[in-house]
């Protein structure tokens, strides 16, 4: 599978996670929203700059117990909840967020 | 269900065989299932906490920041062999620094390697109920 | 709260028996299997160190092993017990659970 994104073509495994963690930028992660009929606000990115950096550090995506336990330290009490993050990824947060920052599928995810 | 007791001992070195990665992969997917959870590492297997790995000159995943994130899948845990490190002239300061949170003390940061001696951790492995090997 | 250790790994290879000597339990058993059969073999390298394990635990090698091996019963090492599959089944039940060395 591939994805559009400014001009560019993306490739993606079956179920839509990038390929290659580099190809990733801005632009891109709008489209895998728009292509599941998401737009992405301040609230979203701030998940999926955050687990960009959760990759960065620990080399995996982290399972949605530990992304939630993980927001609630870093972005505030109120934001670690499976609600808040169910209703800003209602496809899960751990495999819908971690998808449009070209992660891979979380490790650990069941 | 009740919770078993889980042993993970790794016994291989992380760059020249799969083991080491599989074992830290089934480590954090069984995580998810709340169980008790304890890792051993033993002869060269202590050589998956070493500090300072770096891989990208032999072209494959570093994974070793990821025994990083163990203690934020409550993997806390973590038994390396005296033994074993000694035969190999390495100390605990060889290793990487792994800590969690302790829930029941105010989420104080903790450490998660315990190096113990062969004996100790023969009473380990006799208290498990479930032992997988890598 | 008893282990029945496994080795399938000839000592003169790998480490697997080595370790698990260091980090069996007195009460523990040790069952010999697959090329780990080669460590009951007498006047060997790797006797002595097996004749003194027997001081602390019962050694079990299963016999079509060691017969797909070619090893003379009579030259296993004194006080190692033959076992058959249905005996390596019985032993697993016994003891409260398994290592299996890799």
């Amino acid at each position: 599978m591939t994805i559009e994104a400014g001009g560019k073509t993306y490739e993606t495994d079956e179920e839509g996670y990038l390929v290659n963690l580099s190809d990733w930028n801005d632009e891109l992660a709008n489209e895998m929203a728009k292509a599941d009929g998401a737009v992405l606000d301040e609230n979203h990115w701030e998940v999926i700059n955050f687990l960009r950096e959760y990759y960065e550090e620990y080399q995996i995506a982290p399972a949605v117990r530990v992304l939630t336990k993980a927001v609630g330290k870093k972005l505030g009490k109120d934001k670690g909840t499976s609600k808040y993050l169910y209703e800003l990824f209602p496809y899960g947060p751990a495999k819908q967020a971690c998808k449009y920052a070209g992660l891979p599928k979380p490790t650990g995810c069941v | 269900m009740a919770t078993k007791k889980f042993l993970y001992v790794n016994r291989t070195a992380p760059h020249g065989s799969i083991y080491a990665q599989e074992s830290l992969e089934v480590v954090l997917i069984a995580a998810a299932f709340e169980q008790d959870v304890s890792l051993a590492f033993i002869d060269d297997g202590v050589y998956q906490l070493m500090q300072n790995q770096d891989t990208s000159g032999i072209g494959s995943k570093n994974f070793s920041p990821t025994y990083k994130a163990l203690g934020d899948y409550d993997v806390s845990k973590i038994y390396v062999e005296q033994e074993s490190l000694e035969l190999r002239g390495l100390g605990k300061d060889d290793l990487m620094p792994l800590t969690y949170e302790d829930e029941d003390d105010d989420w104080a940061e903790k450490d998660s390697i315990h190096v113990v001696s062969s004996k100790e951790l023969a009473e380990i492995i006799d208290q498990q109920d479930v032992i997988l090997n890598f | 709260m008893s282990v029945l250790h496994i080795i399938n790994k000839s000592p003169y290879d790998r480490s697997s028996l080595d370790t698990c000597l260091r980090l069996a339990q007195p009460d523990s058993a040790i069952l010999l299997i697959e090329d780990g059969i080669y460590a009951v073999q007498k006047n060997a390298a790797a006797a002595q160190k097996v004749e003194q394990a027997l001081a602390n635990h019962q050694i079990y090698a299963l016999q079509p092993d060691l017969e797909a091996r070619g090893i003379n019963p009579d030259n296993m090492i004194d006080g190692i017990a033959l076992v058959d599959y249905d005996g390596f089944v019985k032993l697993t039940t016994d003891y409260d659970k398994s290592q299996s060395w890799l």
